[in-house]
């Protein structure tokens, strides 16, 4: 297998097959809590995908260079929570001195990022599937393509819910959640699509 | 000792202080400079981040106001204190905040409204309104079984022992429960300053309603004509008023032949201008009965045949030589 089918493979089995949310069960609390309007919701969906590409790189050098390098694979939950934390303190920086509309238009998503667990776990799985380092980026930039799609089409029916008649004791999060419940068994669907 | 304690000393150590460098250096060539206000602004809100305001949290509400987008009252948890202090910090002049109060539109109690049924069943407004509209024969009436009072979260309304409920005007917060709650839709907010409320719900023709309550409106029109500020309109044989428009002059009050109107202010005594009075024209223009006359740069003269004593000249006036004696006040 050529180097361009396998990254085509991951890109289509991270957002699809394997999607971070709907398969996985990882960044929940995002997903629940951001997808009230379509809009905010492709915002969160954007930092994300930004900020998991740029963490899927750099936790491949560190695990290379410096952990498997070191013999030091149990170090890998702290350096790598700490890589995230100051990654997205830079990224909200960066953003904040570059595009203040940008900034704006994230506003509080950007920062409650480092607490998504997604990204931890898209961290962690690089190293357990043994990628290198182009298919890493794929892989990051594939997690947080799926997840923009799952949290917008949540979005986008949890908008259309609010004309919905919903039976009282369902109101608000337990019908979101059986919504998600049934967007995880579609998404199911998908599963031996292809195989990598 | 063990190369493994070294390596994970060394390498965690230096990623660490690698990312607080490099952090630290991005903090200074990043560095946004914010208006100090925002600042300031942020410290005076509650901080609790509660959005009731509109904006994601007290810090994107306090850049909204320093940016004139916000309005300076726009802190509802915060009232009145907050919103001076951030026009003190802006240099500007706040507004109060237009807090509402609920009222009960229907003055029917038991002893005042016919009754033309018996109900025996589950006691909430909600079920006896789906038998017959309710026991009382005016199908616009309160029902006098509490969902307001169930539903108020801050236990502001109590049922009086004519069967009406009472709001406490300084518990009421004006969230607008008790106004859902209500099947007949007889509870409306209003501005916590109005203080004439007219309080009959009922649409149906002055014949019927003479007949089946002592204190309805029956669509008369008197306080519609009487009014100086065209604030009350008959809207389908009920007089409606606009908050807005009304002065709180209570002449309507007063003119009311079915006492269904009730007013908590003071009325006007009698109405003088003073010597300051420069001779402006303002209040004699203001003045909704002419019943002020003057010429120009001369004292005006109100005609106490005519005056109304509505009190919209003591407004106008700029000089404050329109003096005003209440009724309380004896």
């Amino acid at each position: 297998m050529n180097l361009l089918t396998q990254v085509l493979l991951i890109f289509v089995s991270t957002v699809l097959i394997n999607n971070f949310v709907l398969i996985r069960f990882l960044g929940i609390c995002p997903f629940l809590g951001v997808s009230k309007q379509t809009e905010t919701a492709f915002s969160m969906g954007l930092a994300t995908t930004f900020v998991m590409t740029l963490t899927a790189a750099a936790t491949w050098i560190i695990n290379t260079f410096i952990l498997e390098a070191l013999n030091l694979p149990f170090l890998q939950y702290v350096s790598f929570i700490i890589v995230i934390a100051s990654l997205v303190q830079f990224v909200e920086m960066f953003i904040k001195k570059t595009s203040p509309v940008l900034y704006k238009a994230l506003g509080i998503y950007l920062p409650l990022i480092t607490t998504n667990c997604a990204i931890l776990g898209l961290a962690l799985l690089i190293p357990l599937n043994g990628y290198n380092f182009i298919v890493s980026i794929v892989f990051g930039f594939g997690a947080g393509v799926g997840f923009t799609l799952a949290i917008v089409l949540m979005a986008g029916l949890r908008e259309t819910l609010q004309f919905g008649d919903v039976p009282e004791a369902l109101k608000g999060v337990p019908i979101t959640l059986i919504i998600a419940g049934i967007m995880a068994m579609a998404f199911m669907g998908f599963s031996g699509l292809i195989s990598v | 000792m063990e190369p493994i304690y070294m390596y994970s000393l060394v390498s965690m150590g230096g990623l660490g202080a690698l990312l607080a460098v490099g952090l630290g250096f991005a903090a200074k060539s990043f560095q946004v400079d914010t208006d100090e206000r925002v600042e300031k602004i942020e410290e005076i809100l509650p901080g609790a981040n509660c959005g009731a305001c509109g904006y994601a949290g007290c810090g994107s509400f306090a850049s909204a106001v320093v940016s004139g987008e916000g309005k300076i009252n726009g802190c509802t948890v915060g009232g009145n204190k907050v919103a001076e202090k951030i026009a003190d910090i802006l240099g500007k002049e706040a507004s109060a905040t237009d807090s509402k109060i609920a009222h009960v539109l229907c003055k029917g109690g038991v002893k005042e409204t016919k009754k033309n049924s018996d109900y025996r069943g589950v006691e909430t407004c909600k079920a006896v309104n789906q038998v017959n509209a309710g026991t009382k024969a005016c199908s616009f009436s309160c029902l006098g079984y509490g969902d307001c009072v169930a539903a108020c979260p801050f236990d502001a309304i109590e049922l009086n022992e004519n069967g009406l409920p009472v709001i406490d005007e300084e518990k009421c917060t004006g969230c607008g429960k008790c106004v859902k709650a209500c099947p007949k839709n007889i509870i409306i907010l209003a501005p916590e300053a109005a203080e004439t409320h007219i309080k009959c719900s009922s649409h149906e023709p002055g014949k019927v309603v003479r007949k089946i309550c002592e204190v309805g409106c029956i669509g008369c029109g008197l306080c519609s004509k009487t009014c100086p500020v065209e604030a009350i309109t008959m809207e389908n044989n009920l007089a409606v008023i606009d908050y807005e428009k009304c002065i709180n002059c209570g002449l309507c009050a007063e003119k009311c032949p079915t006492g269904t109107i009730a007013y908590n202010g003071n009325r006007i005594k009698k109405v003088q201008i003073t010597d300051d009075c420069v001779g402006c024209t303002l209040c004699q223009k203001a003045c909704p009965v002419e019943a002020i006359s003057g010429e120009v740069k001369e004292k005006h003269e109100i005609d106490e045949e005519l005056c109304i004593k509505c009190g919209i000249c003591c407004d106008t006036c700029n000089v404050d030589a329109v003096k005003v004696e209440y009724k309380d006040e004896e």
